[in-house]
């Protein structure tokens, strides 16, 4: 005969709780509640006056400033050229640099004399390069390319020597055990082992990359994202340079998405 | 085709790990390697599959391999060494890519080593969806696949948990029984010894020498879990290993 126990007729306390935590989940739209409101707060701090208007710029100015420039064209007039900029710059960059992180990761000697030439010019800050790339690849846009390639290159190559580091080397033996070439091993196993370092290092050089235009767009460029917010500084016409820095954050926002995306569709195999 | 190890020792610097080992493994049989823990048994099964080079002696091959043999000596891991980022089938290929098998032909290849694995239904599952041991029953259909002479098998029951150790035991007997291999198969675990073993090799701790052979004639088919006979051999490997093992215990680690 069994004789089951109720909470009541025990005389014990129920174990308190204490586990759970430290594991933060995906909310959707908590971030885009989190703008909504700043923009709301901001709105109507400048209507109702107790944010002047030197201070901050009514959001409702800056998206009107936005539709102006929009419907005048101008937008997709500076938008091309950063855009085409930002492509050709970043591409250049992140393809050497992934080449240059895994030959890094594969031979001694390369990385015996490449890591310290690395952690030399890491710190760097490429804006101050700018000048001498003007006179390498001269006014137009391959100093542009150049400064870009340039930034984004190195948190590219550190992001993926130490991906390639830590790609298991119990199936690197595997491949060596069953015959496979070099190659194949560097192309179906290496690589693919690497990716996920490889990619949120580029979520960072991307950063990067966006910040850089904006830098190269201010000397000598009639058209682009930093010619116009840098113009709008001097003017001291904060709209303009809200509608400037708003096309900014969303190229982040939109950067960030796509390599989500790659993460999502490359690297599903993940547990 | 038949494998010679002649007068094999090894050091790290001058930290002696083996000394000496000579032993002979013949067509069709499955040798096991026993020993207490850090008496060089895994990094024998490296030597003879050329991962790692000894600092004396030498592996030799007597013979040639079957026809069709892609890859004569061939591993399998404790830790199965699967491409995460590759499907059951994807894995399977890879090691057939290499050799200019790709379409029909590997098609027919995977095929033929999923079904003799009982794996024919998982062919496009992920690495991730599997259990230990459907893990570790995929390393070896890869293993077929390539059709080697010997397998190397490096403690592949010892990250699977005793159920399916026993599964696993009893999958490879009998693929064994239907199509006998060459295998070396290093273990910590004496049952599996008894139950696999052909010829049971057991080795001293370090540095490693071999201390005796012990042969178990009774054929694979008939050895069941727990037959008396099995266990009486087991016990006996255990008086011979235990002092071993637990001297090896107390040592400290200095690699």
């Amino acid at each position: 005969m069994s004789k089951i126990e109720t909470p009541e007729t025990n005389a014990g306390e129920s174990v308190k709780f204490r586990g759970g935590g430290f594991a933060p989940k995906p909310q959707r739209w908590v971030g885009v509640l989190v703008f909504i409101a700043l923009i709301l707060i901001a709105e109507w701090g400048t209507q109702s006056g107790w944010i002047s208007a030197l201070t901050l710029p009514k959001p409702t100015d800056v998206l009107e400033t936005f539709h102006e420039l929009y419907e005048s064209g101008l937008l997709f007039q500076h938008l091309g050229p950063s855009l085409s900029r930002l492509l050709v710059g970043a591409t250049i960059g992140a393809l050497i640099g992934i080449s240059v992180g895994v030959l890094i990761g594969l031979f001694s000697y390369i990385r015996s004399g490449l890591v310290p030439l690395v952690a030399a010019i890491f710190p760097i800050p490429k804006i101050a390069l700018l000048p001498l790339f003007v006179i390498w690849f001269g006014i137009g846009e391959g100093s542009k390319y150049a400064l870009i390639a340039f930034g984004t290159f190195t948190p590219t190559v550190v992001a993926t020597y130490g991906a390639v580091d830590n790609v298991d080397r119990t199936l690197i033996r595997m491949g060596q055990s069953f015959g496979l070439s070099w190659w194949s091993i560097v192309y179906k196993i290496v690589l693919p082992g690497a990716m996920p370092g490889i990619l949120s290092g580029l979520r960072i050089s991307l950063a990067i990359a966006i910040i850089l235009l904006v830098a190269a767009e201010m000397l000598g460029a009639e058209y682009g994202i930093g010619a116009y917010i840098l113009e709008a500084g001097s003017l001291y016409d904060l709209e303009r340079l809200f509608a400037g820095v708003v096309i900014l954050s969303l190229l982040g926002v939109i950067m960030s998405a796509i390599i989500g995306l790659a993460e999502r569709h490359l690297l599903g195999w993940r547990v | 085709m038949d494998i010679s190890l002649v007068n094999i020792s090894h050091s790290y610097d001058d930290f002696e790990v083996m000394r000496n080992i000579n032993l002979e493994i013949s067509d069709g049989e499955i040798v096991c390697i026993v020993g207490p823990s850090g008496c060089g048994k895994s990094t024998l099964l490296r030597f003879i599959g050329g991962l790692e080079r000894p600092s004396k002696g030498q592996v030799v091959q007597i013979g040639n391999p079957p026809e069709g043999c892609l890859n004569p000596l061939t591993f399998i891991f404790q830790d199965f060494a699967l491409l995460p980022w590759r499907s059951v089938s994807g894995n399977i290929s890879l090691v057939l890519e290499d050799h200019g098998i790709r379409g029909a032909a590997a098609e027919k290849i995977i095929d033929d080593v999923l079904s003799r694995t009982k794996l024919s239904d998982f062919a496009t599952a992920l690495p991730k969806q599997l259990s230990g041991g459907m893990k570790q029953r995929v390393a070896i259909a890869r293993a077929l696949a390539v059709n080697p002479a010997v397998m190397l098998m490096d403690e592949p029951l010892s990250a699977l948990d005793s159920q399916t150790r026993e599964l696993l035991m009893d999958d490879l007997v009998a693929l064994w029984t239907r199509k006998p291999f060459t295998a070396v198969y290093v273990t910590h675990n004496l049952a599996e010894a008894v139950r696999l073993g052909h010829k049971i090799v057991v080795l001293s701790r370090r540095p490693g020498e071999i201390r005796q052979i012990v042969n178990i004639d009774k054929p694979l088919s008939d050895r069941q879990f727990g037959d008396s006979d099995l266990e009486r051999q087991q016990k006996r490997l255990w008086q011979l290993m235990r002092d071993e093992a637990r001297a090896a215990d107390a040592e400290l680690l200095n690699v």
